[in-house]
This record gives structure tokens, C-alpha cells and sequence, in this order.
């Protein structure tokens, strides 16, 4: 079943001169999320020539590809194809999932936009830490830095924008939220998004065997604990996260 | 174990290649040279495969290896000297053990190399050598590190080549993008007519572009889902100044793009320093694909394109000991 509010999904478009995306929904739904992953899945399974890297993001597929050597034309030929060969809304989601508890040091230093994201969401600043902190949500899509994840999908009330501008650099751990997402950070960056907690969560860590902590389809509940709690999981290798098998 | 010893480092000298590729689906980038041009040419200068190189951003630094080998400096033209001799910017050279090379600031352009002879001999990191500073992979080198040798089997020296002009800014061949449409008519016909300037802000990942009046802004920007990013995506952000995406970029953003740069122009981008003047012209895939086959087939003829470097006698300070014409000796003994 396609995407209800965007019947002309799925869509393939090319990006710059050698990607092609194949969009699977306009905004985040978990159908298009989970058709994203599947197709992506199908895809690496059996490579057309001249495909040189396949990701996924939020609700789309992507691939990138030598276009000297593979045309346009004759790889969206193939990939419309592979669309109709089932329904990928319907795909199963990976298997190997996990269910990640992630302590969280909500406002303050550890969320100095805590009161802002509040505001624009329309509650007091304790009412959000109860809301965010009691959100089971997703990990659908790893992006922008390395291990980094989105996930989804929160309430309504968090459907917040992003920024005008820019906050000039966030550190590796920050939890941050627009459009019904978080975002945790594994690198100290710029974003468009409100911090408004912090974990001391290894996502990323190049010198390990196991370099990324999540996968996509993994779910995470970012628990609230207190300040005074932040150097024992700034210590801790695990940042003091809980981690159990969901399928 | 042999190596190049680091004197002295300018703030930002890292260890490059062509980047990872294969970790995008778990937001690694690619990164690798912000110049890649660069990176052919000092490869073709000692007549060796593209590998590594010391990227130079802006500054060089002071270098010396305990062993003779060879150099090519290539990328922006930086003053370089070894022992206090002048050396000759995009060209190969000898550099005898224990000299010094000292190489200074960008005198146009960002991104200066230094390639020696058969590589660093360093462990691969995720599939690469390369430092990608915004994933915390490698780092920025500072005085004090050494960078192992790998065994050089070239000889080739004194070759000099013309590199392609792109030191200072220009046009840039563009590609729509997913959004483009998103941008009014005449807002997308104001970003092929005016120049923007090259601001300060820029790294590895990007530059800012400042246009020189009204912005690119869009109202409706502020919530499209984040999608796959790809190195020349130009990205505004709310305050309507343009981001221009290079190789170590994020691999997802949710800003709005109103084109994406071709690949053949990256170089162009990377060493477009600050304040430097960029002008857009959108081009259809036809000419896109024209000019990334006349991009290849000038780095794969680069190594026909070098010249012996001819030394400049003014620039010789041991001129006297050279037997210039056979049978004439010591200056003194003519006089």
C-alpha cells in the first residue's frame, strides 16, 4: 500500500549525476520508513552492475553509481522493475532488533533549549522530560555523522520546526528534536535542531570491533535521570545503557 | 623505520586519499581530498598511483624526513623552500635526508598538497588512510608526529605541470536537485545572475556562499524530511545564505537544496578561498555527463602533460659548482 498522502510513491529521482533516490513517502510514515529499509535490503542482496553504494534515509533508498559506466535510464528501468515486484510497505523490518535503554540528563546545561522545545511544543518544561522520556521510539534511519540516529515517530505535539539559524556546535551525545524526531549526536557538529538533553551514549567508535552502537529498526527509550547521575555514565564505556533482544 | 618528520604544522595539515566508500548507510561520508584534481596531479608529478598525500589547508609547515626521497607539491600554490632555496610549485623534486622543507602560506586558493614518493605507509582506518575530521577519524597533524615511509620504487623528479585554473573562484556547473522546484522562479534566475562571495565559514565539510543582497530563504523550508546527501548539494539553511556540500559532508540533511554542483567543478569549490567570487549556471544532464567524461580524460592524461622543470639560474645560489657547458669550470679563472 503506497503512502496514502502521497499516491505518486514510490518515485525515483535522480541526485546530482551519479545518485539516484528511490522515494518511498513525502513525510515520515512508518510504512515508507519500513519500505525504505526492505528495498535497500533487496537491493544489496543483488548489486546491478555499476551500483557502487546503496543507504537509506528516512523514507528513501539510495544508490550511488559510476553514470559513464551505467545510464540513468537503464537503472531506473531496473529498479521500477524490482518496485513492482511486491509491496514494500508491507516488507517485514530487519531482523535482530533491540530494545536500548539510554539514560538521559534532561534541560539544564545537559538541555540548555529544553524550555524553548517545550514552548514550541505547547507544555511546560517538566510535562516535556515526561513526554520525551516516555516515548518508545524508533531508530529509522543512521545519518548526517557516523552511528548517528534518527528516531521516530514522537507525538503530535513535537511536529516542531527547526531552527531559524544555526547552533554553532552541539557535543557527541546530545539529544535533540524537531519534527517529531530525535536525533542523538555522535560528533560535536552545528544543528538546525533544539538540544534538550544529553547522553553519554558510544555510538561511534572506530578502534572497536562492534564500531556502531545501533542499527536501524533498533528501538531506544532515552530514561530521565538526574544531573548528578552524568559522571558515572560519562565513565561508564556503555554510558550506563540497558540493552535487551526484541525479535 | 623511515619517515617524514613534522617540524611545524599549520592548522590544518591532515593525511588524505579518495575517502571510504561503502559506510554511507551508516552515516560515514566518503571525505578523502577536498581537492581531488590536486591529489592526480601530485601523483602524476612522480609518475605513481593516486594515493596519499599531506592535504595543506591554507598553511603549510616545516617538514624534514630522515631519508632521501621524493616530493610533489601540488594543489594551491603555497611559497616553498627546501634548505632556503626556492622550490617550484606544481612540480616534483628531489628532497635530500635531513633537508628542510619549508612550505608557507596559500598565496591564492585553500588547499595545498605535499605527495612523496611511494606514500605514508599507514594502517587503513574503515577502508582508508584518510583523516575525516568531522567523524573524529585520524586527526589534524601537529609538530612532533612522524609519518612512516612507504618503500618508493619511482624515480621520477623535475617534472612541472600547468594545473587547471582554479584557484579563485568562477563559474560552477549545476545540477537541479530534489527541491529546486521548491525555489520561485525568479529566485532561481537571481542565483545563475548574481556572484556570491566565498564567506569566512567553511571546512572540509562545506562553504558558505553569501549572496550580495536578499537571501535564498525559503518559509516552507524549515520542515522537509532529511534526505541522502551527496558532496556539491547547495543547501539553504533559514538565513538564506547557501551552504556548498564537499566530500567530508554530512551523509543526511533536512535543508532545502536549490542545485547540486557536477563533480568536475568540486576542485573549484574546495580552493575557492575566502572571498573569492562563484557565479552558477545550470546545465542539463547531457552536459553534465560531457563534462565528467572530459574531467576523467584529463586526470587520466595528466602524467602525458608534465614538462622537465627547467631551473631558473637567478634562483640558483650553488650556480657556481654546476658544470654548465662541458669544458667550462670555475667562473674565477674566465675573469
Amino acid at each position: 500500500m503506497p503512502d496514502e498522502l502521497t499516491p505518486d510513491c514510490p518515485r525515483i529521482a535522480p541526485i546530482g549525476l551519479d545518485g539516484v533516490i528511490v522515494r518511498f513517502g513525502e513525510t515520515l510514515s512508518e510504512p515508507a520508513n519500513r519500505a525504505a529499509l526492505a528495498f535497500r535490503a533487496a537491493v544489496e542482496r543483488d548489486m546491478p552492475e555499476g551500483v557502487e553504494e546503496c543507504s537509506t534515509s528516512l523514507v528513501s533508498t539510495y544508490l550511488r553509481f559510476d553514470p559513464l559506466h551505467l545510464s540513468l535510464e537503464a537503472l531506473t528501468t531496473a529498479l521500477e522493475q524490482r518496485l513492482s515486484a511486491e509491496d514494500w510497505y508491507a516488507a517485514p523490518l530487519p531482523e535482530g532488533r533491540r530494545l536500548l535503554r539510554i539514560p538521559t540528563v534532561y534541560g539544564g546545561d545537559f538541555g540548555p533549549q529544553l524550555a524553548e522545545a517545550a514552548q514550541a511544543a505547547g507544555m511546560q518544561a517538566d510535562a516535556a522530560v515526561e513526554a520525551l522520556s516516555g516515548a518508545r521510539v524508533r531508530v529509522s534511519a543512521i545519518g548526517f555523522a557516523p552511528g548517528q540516529p534518527y528516531l521516530g515517530t514522537l507525538p503530535e505535539a513535537w511536529d516542531i520546526p527547526r531552527q531559524t539559524g544555526l547552533t554553532p556546535r552541539v557535543p557527541a551525545g546530545a539529544l535533540v528534536v524537531a519534527i517529531r524526531q530525535f536525533v542523538l549526536f555522535s560528533v560535536t557538529a552545528p544543528t538546525g535542531w533544539r538540544q534538550v538533553g544529553r547522553t553519554a551514549a558510544p555510538l561511534f567508535r572506530p578502534d572497536s570491533d562492534a564500531p556502531f552502537l545501533l542499527r536501524p529498526g533498533d528501538e531506544v527509550i532515552f530514561d530521565a535521570v538526574e544531573a548528578g547521575a552524568w559522571d558515572r555514565l560519562a565513565a561508564d564505556p556503555k554510558g550506563g545503557i540497558v540493552t535487551e533482544p526484541l525479535t | 623505520m623511515s619517515g617524514l618528520e613534522i617540524l611545524q604544522a599549520g592548522p590544518g595539515v591532515t593525511v588524505q586519499d579518495m575517502g571510504r566508500s561503502g559506510y554511507l548507510a551508516l552515516g560515514l561520508s566518503r571525505g578523502g581530498a577536498a581537492d581531488r584534481l590536486a591529489l592526480a596531479e601530485g601523483a602524476a608529478l612522480l609518475r605513481q598511483p593516486v594515493g596519499t598525500a599531506l592535504e595543506l589547508a591554507g598553511f603549510g609547515g616545516r617538514f624534514r624526513a630522515d631519508v632521501p626521497c621524493r616530493i610533489a607539491l601540488s594543489g594551491a600554490p603555497m611559497r616553498a623552500t627546501l634548505d632556503g632555496a626556492p622550490l617550484v610549485w606544481n612540480a616534483s623534486h628531489r628532497m635530500p635526508a635531513g633537508a628542510v622543507l619549508d612550505i608557507g602560506g596559500a598565496q591564492s586558493g585553500v588547499y595545498g598538497y605535499l605527495t612523496v614518493g611511494g606514500g605514508f605507509d599507514l594502517p587503513e582506518a574503515l577502508g582508508a588512510r584518510s583523516a575525516h575530521l568531522s567523524a573524529g577519524l585520524g586527526a589534524v597533524l601537529e609538530a612532533g608526529d612522524t609519518l612512516p615511509l612507504a618503500q618508493d620504487t619511482g624515480r621520477t623528479v623535475g617534472q612541472v605541470l600547468a594545473p587547471l585554473p582554479r584557484f579563485d573562484g568562477g563559474e560552477l556547473c549545476v545540477l537541479p536537485s530534489l527541491q529546486t522546484t521548491m525555489f520561485p522562479d525568479d529566485m532561481r534566475a537571481r542565483f545563475t545572475q548574481e556572484a556570491f562571495r566565498r564567506d569566512s565559514r567553511g571546512n572540509r565539510m562545506g562553504i558558505r556562499i553569501l549572496p550580495p543582497g536578499e537571501g535564498y530563504g525559503l518559509t516552507s523550508g524549515q520542515t522537509i524530511v532529511s534526505e541522502v546527501i551527496t558532496p556539491g548539494d547547495i543547501q539553504i539553511p533559514g538565513d538564506g545564505a547557501p551552504y556548498i556540500l564537499l566530500y567530508e559532508c554530512q551523509t543526511t540533511g533536512g535543508y532545502p537544496r536549490i542545485g547540486t554542483v557536477i563533480p568536475a567543478d568540486l576542485p573549484r569549490v574546495a580552493q575557492a578561498a575566502p572571498g573569492a567570487e562563484l557565479r552558477f549556471r545550470f546545465v542539463t544532464r547531457e552536459e553534465a555527463l560531457e563534462a565528467e567524461a572530459a574531467h576523467r580524460r584529463m586526470i587520466d592524461g595528466l602524467p602525458g602533460t608534465t614538462r622537465p622543470l627547467i631551473r631558473d639560474p637567478a634562483q640558483m645560489p650553488d650556480l657556481l659548482s654546476y658544470s654548465l657547458i662541458s669544458g667550462v669550470t670555475a667562473g674565477e679563472e674566465l675573469s
